[in-house]
């Protein structure tokens, strides 16, 4: 145990400095920078004097290196910036925004491991017919571009229906019904591509697991058809599955930062899009820091559930 | 196209791919209307003659759009399947082939590439070169090149090991020759899957980052993406604008998943798992008349009578027969011993008593007289469905497999499994269950029941394992235990342990024991009767102490010689040379001759029966034998 932790604590740390060193270079050798987006932003019109001090005051006149050290250190005192362009810190902005992203993407890899393992099952208990219907499913959400399900959804059941929200998000905490109205469409949106995976995923296990001897001894031993495919057989097969969650859910990350945009989400990936746009760096930077946080965080959790769930890892 | 191994499906996938490429990669001679080309009279027109998929916004055409904006697309592709191809097959055989710390060094970086924030580092690089699909679309396959990687260095850590790459090395190839010639080939499969799966990815990245304006804008000229984007913003005012936009997408995805899913499924892997374990449902075709069966022991009713049993597998060309009109029969509380060599079907005639044949496995004819546990009615285990057979497995017939460690639920304590048994077969209360577990583990002998109960299959040893199987077995109080090779995977002397509880058991419970084995050795432990199978039919049928002494078929005399518990020692063992014939090219004749020292002309004539013969001064008289020479053979 003691080992698993400290290889944890290793790849987690070397992921962050990758991650964020990554972000320093590749932004330091974008042709545009900063200094000039916000004396654009200002005013329409500039002197290379006025580039030149920008710069100086933006750091940007340091070398690679100084700079990611001033980061990492800033980091060891919990900062990690702030805004180039409204001058408010980096954590603030995360702070605010990680709620509605994780509300997405947590909301979606429950929804989607439910329905996911449970076509998964079926399919793979069944076969014929309702197998092959799962691989259609499986095959559609895939290939379904969620920004393009997003936006027929919405016209559907937004514009023409309203039943739900067309977008926006209200706080949990302050309207509970709210909360779930507006996270619906974008759950449902972002699941499928999740579930069809999960789904495809289960299925490949659960036919593995269903092909071994101790499930046809389950069944010389008179158990029902139901406990040995949905507590035995799931239950091995939720091994291999649990941990590809943990590449969903990085996936779902991404797909956050399509369709926050579309929902009118106030997100991590929605306030990453529009960062990219002006090379807010100390925001890419702190938003990437964040996603990686939440990788590590997952990978920890996966590698936990993986323990309970293998009693042969456990006792090793 | 059957060369290629392509399904009806994967071909449609290719046609439709290749149209949709032709046309992407030929829009400025094909397209009907320059894409720029505005016509604010037809704006937003549906489908007509003029515009085949409708007009957008600003009346351009869709058709000619979706042409050039393919165009983007595939070039995109390209890149990023390129970069992909090369980082992930070329570093995988790198670390596959040359292991070590290069093989440790790929390992982690294409760790740390997996678990990265994909979005993000494209969203970072886009930042970096705004609009450059070039470097967006190399950074994508970059990123993903690890998954590919895995596949390839799995394939090839296969491959080195295979004695023609070993070859290949001792005679004194280069590594970089032997990568090239004789690793690369076999790699072509696997990566052509994931290349097909990877492409639909990149279709899908690219157009994302283009429908959010991050890469290739509306301003810019057309692309998949932009189009959905453009046809967002109206779809209040028309919705079809979003069919042929999103609908090339998902057909173009979907033709690559396809692709990739056909790629993999080479027919035979394909067939399999999803029928695995269907339940199998008898598809009795046929009865023969009954047959006069050996008389039995007090004369009474049999436990298992089975008569003209035929077991039929799928095999290539249709079903093939493994099992021919067996007949033999089990008394209670008798032990019977099913022998003969792998592949004779012993295995088979005893699973298919559970309904537990292999997938798509059946008795298609004969039937196995099951008797009641009142004992006045009986049951015909040929044809009962699945249904039915809940009241037969655990509860009436339980079965001891092979391979102790593979027959037990991994993922569960042995006590947590066999309370599960026991309720199934009695409801009890937990407390009852777990004291009747504990009871259970002490019959088969285990010496701490308490703690077995509590520990995981994969702690146990093989013996222990065993024991905890029979526990399972014995849970429902079944009137015949089916153990199939109870031993051989154990330790010699472990061996003796379980031959000896077994012999225990059947003796204090009253329990039937058919037993199959291939073991002379066990039968002689543990067997009254012997039943002698040789492919897929029974050739002798006598008691065990008849048998050892007096073997009357040929096989039965040969499979006792080469038994190396009776070879006098000092000799070599004694070999039955040749094979056991495969069932499908079973013959009418007897299936021993080409093997058979003895053999005659009249053996192969026709079929032969399995008939009684008289057994020698002080041998019981029910033997059956399936020799045209029985009596003749006579062991002098």
């Amino acid at each position: 145990m003691v080992r698993a932790t400290v290889r944890w604590l290793a790849s987690s740390a070397a992921l962050l400095v990758v991650v964020t060193a990554l972000t320093f270079v590749l932004t330091s050798i974008a042709p545009g920078d900063a200094a000039t987006a916000i004396l654009s932003s200002q005013s329409g019109s500039y002197t290379p004097e006025q580039v030149e001090r920008m710069r100086h005051l933006l750091g940007e006149d340091q070398p690679l290196w100084a700079r990611y050290g001033a980061w990492l250190a800033d980091l060891a005192r919990g900062s990690l910036g702030t805004d180039l362009f409204s001058g408010q810190p980096v954590t603030e902005i995360i702070a605010a925004r990680l709620l509605p992203s994780m509300s997405l993407v947590v909301g979606t890899v429950l929804v989607a491991t439910l329905v996911g393992t449970w076509l998964g099952a079926v399919s793979a208990r069944r076969g014929g017919f309702v197998g092959r219907l799962v691989d259609v499913v499986s095959l559609l959400g895939f290939a379904v571009p969620s920004f393009w399900l997003a936006l027929v959804l919405i016209e559907l059941f937004a514009v023409r229906w309203r039943l739900f929200p067309p977008g926006g998000y209200v706080d949990p905490r302050d309207d509970l019904g709210g909360w779930l109205a507006t996270m619906t469409l974008p759950v449902v949106t972002l699941s499928a591509g999740a579930i069809a995976f999960i789904a495809k995923q289960t299925r490949d296990a659960m036919s593995d697991v269903l092909a071994q001897e101790y499930i046809t001894m389950l069944r010389a031993r008179g158990l029902s058809e139901r406990s040995i495919v949905y507590k035995h057989a799931l239950r091995n097969a939720a091994i291999p599955v649990v941990t590809m969650l943990g590449l969903t859910l990085v996936s779902l990350l991404s797909g956050a930062v399509v369709i926050e945009g579309i929902f009118f989400i106030p997100g991590l990936g929605e306030r990453a899009v529009v960062a990219t746009g002006d090379h807010n760096l100390p925001v890419i930077t702190g938003i990437a820091f964040c996603f990686t946080l939440v990788v590590v965080t997952t990978n920890l959790i996966v590698d936990l559930a993986y323990r309970a769930l293998n009693p042969r890892v456990r006792h090793s | 196209m059957k060369r290629l191994g392509l399904s009806p499906t994967g071909l449609v996938a290719a046609g439709f791919l290749l149209v949709v490429l032709l046309a992407s990669l030929g829009a400025p001679l094909l397209a009907p209307y320059d894409p720029e080309q505005q016509d604010l009279t037809a704006a937003l027109a549906g489908p007509s003659a003029e515009h085949w998929l409708g007009t957008d916004r600003l009346g351009r055409d869709v058709l000619s759009r979706l042409m050039y904006g393919g165009h983007v697309t595939f070039i995109a592709v390209a890149e990023a399947v390129a970069v992909y191809v090369v980082l992930g097959a070329g570093l995988g055989i790198l670390a596959g082939y040359l292991g070590g710390w290069v093989d440790r060094l790929i390992n982690g970086i294409s760790d740390l590439l997996l678990a990265l924030p994909g979005i993000i580092i494209l969203l970072m690089v886009l930042a970096v070169f705004p609009n450059n699909g070039a470097a967006t679309m190399a950074a994508l396959g970059a990123m993903t090149s690890p998954v590919l990687l895995r596949v390839t260095r799995g394939v090839t850590l296969a491959v080195r090991e295979e004695l023609y790459v070993r070859a290949a090395r001792l005679s004194g190839l280069t590594a970089g020759r032997i990568m090239v010639r004789h690793i690369l080939p076999r790699l072509a499969g696997p990566i052509t899957v994931q290349v097909f799966l990877f492409a639909a990815t990149a279709v899908l990245v690219q157009s994302s980052l283009s429908f959010l304006g991050l890469a290739t804008p509306e301003t810019v000229g057309p692309s998949w993406g932009n189009m959905v984007a453009h046809a967002a913003a109206v779809t209040s005012q028309d919705l079809w604008l979003a069919v042929p936009t999103g609908g090339i997408l998902v057909l173009t995805v979907l033709a690559l998943g396809l692709l990739g899913d056909a790629a993999r499924a080479r027919p035979a892997r394909r067939a399999a798992p999803t029928r695995a374990y269907r339940p199998v449902v008898p598809a009795v075709t046929s009865s023969p008349p009954a047959v006069p069966g050996p008389a039995t022991v007090n004369g009474a009713a049999p436990l298992l009578s089975v008569r003209g049993l035929t077991i039929a597998v799928p095999g290539p060309d249709g079903p093939v027969t493994v099992v021919r009109d067996v007949d033999f029969d089990v008394a209670a509380g008798e032990c019977v011993g099913l022998i003969g060599e792998s592949g004779s079907g012993k295995t088979m005639i005893a699973r298919s008593l559970l309904g537990l044949l292999p997938a798509g496995g059946a008795v298609t004819a004969g039937h196995a007289l099951f008797r009641d546990r009142s004992g006045s009615t009986t049951v015909d285990l040929a044809r009962l469905g699945e249904r039915e057979f809940a009241a037969i497995r655990g509860r009436r017939i339980g079965l001891v497999s092979q391979e102790p460690s593979s027959s037990l639920d991994p993922s569960f304590r042995v006590g947590s499994q066999l309370a599960e048994v026991i309720r199934r077969h009695e409801p009890m209360s937990r407390r009852q269950a777990r004291a009747r577990v504990l009871e259970l583990l002490a019959t088969v002998r285990l010496a701490d029941p308490e703690r077995v109960a509590r520990q995981y299959p994969h702690e146990l040893s093989g013996g222990m394992a065993q024991r905890v199987s029979i526990a399972l077995a014995l849970a429902g109080n079944p009137a015949l235990l089916v153990a199939d090779e109870p031993t051989t995977a154990l330790d010699v002397t472990v061996q003796a342990e379980i031959l000896d509880l077994l012999r225990d058991l059947q003796a204090r419970l009253g329990m039937a024991v058919l037993l199959v084995t291939h073991d002379w050795g066990v039968l002689a432990d543990l067997g009254e009767r012997a039943v002698v199978v040789y492919a897929g039919q029974v050739v002798e049928q006598a008691s065990v102490d008849d048998i050892y002494r007096d073997p009357r078929h040929p096989y039965t005399r040969r499979l006792l010689e080469a038994n190396p518990h009776r070879a006098p020692v000092g000799q070599g063992l004694p070999t039955i040379g040749g094979v056991v014939p495969s069932p499908t090219v079973w013959w009418p004749g007897c299936r021993f001759e080409p093997r058979c020292p003895d053999a005659t002309p009249r053996c192969v004539a026709g079929p032969v029966p399995l008939e009684p013969v008289g057994g020698e001064v002080g041998g019981s008289a029910n033997r059956l034998v399936r020799c045209v020479r029985a009596e003749e053979l006579v062991r002098r």
